[in-house]
């Protein structure tokens, strides 16, 4: 059964899906989990052609396709592979229903909107010859300070976000802050020490190891 | 008794979100108000309940709940039995269908949202609460919504609901902004076809009209 990402490995949602794929391939105990990258030309409206709306009708990267179907955004591509999946390697879904619905949605709505704006002009626009616009990063750099202390003093008092083990809700974050770290604007996470310990325990991971080699930051 | 508490108003979009999904699956619940005017919302107290000071806060026992759209799903999760049973995934309710589900739920907080959000805040709650509305907002973020409501008219000209045959939450996702948005414009919806079908539908549907008598319901 072949696996197709459609995307580009400079985009953070496409890492996304990505990395959920590397998590349960791993220990090699499902053969065949390998999957293959297939980039989708955005420069010349490759989003956008009649096949590509029939996979994703936003025009949007990543989708993905098994055997049994096709799915887009990022988000439930990685719950997805987490469910299909939850018996090989680490399950990413061993959380309470509230704790892991709560911190999967808090990353969706609350994180990503103004990281992604942050890194998007620090880490992405670059690598696809367009220029950073510095107003917008400081801008956002100022309003997420606040969610950013709302994660810390909660990882102060959890391991990990939704209590105790690596799940799902941990991973959604990590293209973005992985992006950050090659940015000049990392110290909104290095200077929030339980951020700091939770971001250098999750991102030591093998297979966020091997997602981070393959990318172009 | 109930076990079940909501903190918030009705009129919150985010809290009307979660009463149209417990009112869907008949389960039973209190409404606990959050004097937002007086700042209960950053009040150590309700912190501690939802660490970013935003309604809804959720209680069921001694489980807490925030994000609108993880209390409707930790709802169906927890309540299986009660109510309305193809919310997370149609009569199949198989792996698949639960995805076309979460799908759609993901284009609703990620590209409908934002749009539809910032012309609520322009369009209703700025004259209410006294703020200049930006027309620049405005029309930006109309042209925005514009697209995505051409998206959902081509797939709702493809399937009954969002996610497949049956109602599920990412529909139920899209009342409280649509119910706004409707009232103040109503062709950008209905001036689409399936779009407008779509949501006549489901905005006739029992649980949400309980939500809009909620919101209409006179002060104290």
């Amino acid at each position: 059964m072949a696996i197709k990402l459609h995307g580009q490995p400079w985009s953070n949602n496409t890492v996304r899906a990505m990395a959920v794929l590397n998590e349960k391939g791993l220990d090699h105990f499902a053969p065949g989990l390998d999957y293959e990258l297939c980039p989708v030309d955005l420069r010349s409206g490759g989003h956008k052609r009649p096949e590509f709306l029939d996979l994703n009708p936003f025009g949007q990267i990543p989708v993905f396709q098994d055997g049994d179907g096709s799915v887009f955004e990022s988000r439930a591509i990685t719950r997805y592979v987490a469910t299909r999946y939850k018996e090989t390697g680490t399950d990413l879904l061993s959380a309470s229903s509230a704790a892991l619905e709560t911190w999967l949605q808090v990353e969706g709505s609350q994180f990503n909107p103004p990281m992604f704006r942050i890194i998007f002009e620090l880490g992405i626009k670059p690598l696809i010859g367009m220029s950073t616009n510095m107003s917008v990063v400081e801008n956002e750099s100022d309003k997420i300070g606040t969610v950013l202390d709302v994660y810390e003093a909660h990882l102060a008092k959890n391991k990990y976000l939704a209590g105790d083990e690596f799940t799902l809700a941990d991973l959604n974050h990590m293209p973005e802050i992985y992006i950050l770290s090659k940015s000049a604007k990392f110290d909104l996470i290095d200077s929030r020490p339980h951020l700091k310990a939770w971001w250098e325990d999750i991102s030591a991971r093998p297979a966020w190891e091997k997602t981070a080699v393959s990318l172009p930051f | 008794m109930a076990s079940v508490t909501v903190y918030g108003t009705p009129l919150s979009p985010a809290v009307s979100r979660v009463l149209a999904c417990l009112f869907e699956k008949d389960v039973d619940f209190k409404l606990a108000p959050v004097d937002m005017a007086k700042g209960q919302h950053k009040s150590p107290d309700f912190l501690k309940l939802q660490p970013f000071g935003q309604v809804p806060a959720f209680q069921d026992e001694l489980t807490t709940v925030f994000e609108s759209r993880a209390i409707c799903k930790y709802i169906c999760n927890k309540y299986p039995e009660k109510g309305n049973q193809t919310l997370m995934g149609g009569r199949d309710g198989g792996l698949l269908a639960q995805t076309s589900v979460d799908q759609w739920l993901e284009a609703e907080g990620q590209s409908f949202n934002p749009p539809s959000s910032a012309l609520v805040f322009q369009l209703a709650f700025a004259p209410m609460f006294g703020f200049k509305q930006d027309p620049a907002a405005i029309e930006q973020n109309e042209a925005k919504l514009a697209n995505v409501l051409d998206v959902y008219d081509r797939r709702l000209g493809e399937s009954k609901f969002l996610a497949g045959d049956d109602f599920t939450l990412a529909d139920l996702a899209h009342l409280p902004n649509g119910h706004i948005l409707v009232s103040k414009n109503e062709d950008l919806f209905m001036s689409r076809k399936n779009v407008g079908r779509w949501w006549v539908e489901i905005s006739a549907r029992p649980a949400w009209k309980k939500v809009v008598e909620m919101q209409n319901a006179p002060l104290g």
